[in-house]
């Protein structure tokens, strides 16, 4: 069995666990039964479908499965009475559906809204989205979020009893309504690939990468028409292609000014392109993934010219800046300040965040204040910030580049 | 949420690592703690466990012994103290502790005493 059977394999089954969980969850607005109804079937098809191959109709197989193994379970729960309902209208959802497994709606779209909303704690909501949408395990979850499997797992046994005690629909918002709620989606989506890009070198945060960007492609396949779905899947995309350049050849890290052109996966920078195209022709206004991946545009511009375009950047910058008043933001336009006006005029513009207790902690920002420090010859400052950045960094290799250079601070 | 973050480290792997290194990385990591806030407070080193004294005091009798309380790999090396909104943010201060490379930060939530 090669890999990449298997990886199909698993693709196949989770995109059919994934809308079988949204169309059964849908009606009853219990996530947890609709998933033990399928989770078995699941485990099955993990196991069998990169032997013998993928079924024609995976929906079909993974229902049939799903019906087998039913029948000891609702057994087992039916000791509970106020099961009964629920069990007898899963088990009647169940049958009507594998009859015709071609006519199954497709809901996975509903549930991410549910699994986004508001009344969900906002650090759970990529992780549960995860968990419904692609059947991942609570421990493959807690692996790449760094949080011990037992507290991931109350914690989204928890959510899912949230999603049904307060009621929250499944339902994509009303036109109106939409921006706003798309954004919720969009940002759980997000923070899972950004989870997957940080924690780099760590094969579960890899995957959850992969599987950011496969649901990136879903929302945009399910609503055509959004164009920050189409920016964040270009943002993601940008990101992704420049993974092998942030390494070299001993594992040390790479600062994307530094990175090896030839390195960058120039398909998905095309495929990147074309996505951002798309989303800037569009009605409506332009968000926060569009402008953040014009960005990315511009970096990658280097690709071409040579140069990266600073000035475009610094400018998209300023508008990101408008939007979002994110400190964030502001301390990566500083970066590209540096570029264009010089590490003094940089450091100068930090000043409006230097009072933020975010940035107490914040690894990127000591590092960037050292860094422009040291460029306006400021060497003490570069020294103290350059220290409180490697004590702060989790990396091994972002730590190691930071002592190399804190150490230049001497050399000269 | 308050925590105390004991270090448990192998000795001899502590030892085999480059020295100027690791104590540039936890004399960063103390730098990053003393400034985190008022919650947080920089670790105290212990000497190595074999190096300690038990005592166990059973009805009246006292039992004192010479070494380690545990007689593991990992022994408890020093601890650090933060305060911080979950264990997210708690595990991301375990994983920023240079010892962590060479043992293990166990993570233990200090029960906050109410006031009566």
């Amino acid at each position: 069995m090669t890999s990449a059977a298997h990886r199909a394999a698993e693709r196949v089954a989770r995109d059919s666990y994934g809308r079988l969980v949204a169309f059964l969850a849908a009606r009853t607005r219990d996530v947890s039964g609709a998933e033990d109804a399928l989770a078995e079937a699941f485990a099955s098809a993990l196991k069998s479908w990169p032997e013998d191959g993928i079924p024609t109709n995976p929906d079909a197989w993974l229902l049939t499965v799903a019906r087998r193994r039913q029948t000891d379970a609702a057994r087992r729960r039916q000791t509970r009475t106020a099961g009964e309902v629920h069990i007898q209208l899963m088990t009647e959802e169940l049958e009507e559906a594998s009859a015709q497994p071609e006519a199954i709606p497709d809901r996975r779209l509903a549930l991410m809204f549910a699994c986004a909303h508001p009344d969900i704690e906002r650090g759970m909501r990529a992780p549960l989205i995860l968990q419904t949408i692609l059947g991942l395990s609570a421990i493959d979850i807690a692996a790449a979020f760094l949080i011990p499997p037992t507290t991931m797992g109350q914690r989204l046994v928890r959510a899912k009893a949230r999603i049904r005690e307060a009621g929250i629909p499944f339902a994509v918002p009303e036109r109106e309504d939409l921006a706003a709620r798309l954004d919720a989606v969009l940002e759980a989506i997000y923070a899972a690939y950004a989870k997957g890009w940080t924690e780099i070198g760590d094969t579960a945060a890899e995957r959850l990468a992969d599987e950011a960007i496969w649901l990136g492609r879903l929302v945009v396949s399910l609503l055509p028409d959004e164009a920050e779905a189409k920016g964040m899947l270009a943002l993601m995309l940008y990101a992704e292609a420049r993974r092998q350049a942030r390494r070299d050849a001993n594992g040390a890290y790479v600062p994307l000014n530094a990175q090896d052109v030839d390195l960058w996966d120039e398909a998905q920078i095309l495929a990147a392109e074309a996505l951002l195209h798309e989303a800037n022709r569009a009605a409506g206004s332009t968000g926060r993934y569009q402008i953040e991946a014009a960005i990315q545009s511009a970096h990658v511009a280097r690709r071409v010219s040579g140069r990266p375009n600073w000035d475009s950047v610094v400018a998209l910058y300023d508008v990101l800046l408008n939007l979002t008043h994110s400190p964030v933001a502001l301390l990566n336009r500083a970066a590209a300040l540096a570029e264009t006006d010089g590490p003094e005029a940089a450091l100068a513009s930090l000043d409006a965040i230097a009072d933020d207790r975010r940035m107490e902690n914040y690894q990127p920002y000591w590092a960037a204040r050292g860094h422009l420090a040291a460029r306006a010859g400021r060497k003490t400052e570069a020294h103290e910030a350059l220290t409180l950045a490697i004590g702060l960094a989790t990396d091994d290799a972002v730590r190691h580049y930071l002592i190399a250079q804190r150490a230049t601070l001497r050399d000269d | 949420m308050r925590y105390m973050m004991i270090i448990h480290h192998d000795h001899e792997a502590m030892a085999k690592a480059p020295q100027k290194e690791l104590w540039a990385e936890w004399a960063a990591f103390n730098e990053a703690l003393n400034k985190a806030g008022a919650g947080f407070s920089g670790g105290l080193r212990l000497t190595p466990g074999k190096e300690g004294t038990v005592v166990r005091n059973r009805a009246g009798k006292s039992d004192v012994l010479d070494g380690p309380y545990a007689d593991t790999r990992e022994q408890l090396a020093g601890y650090f103290f933060i305060d911080v909104d979950g264990i997210e943010q708690a595990v991301e201060w375990a994983n920023r502790c240079p010892s962590s490379k060479y043992g293990a930060i166990e993570i233990r939530p200090i029960v906050e005493q109410n006031a009566p």
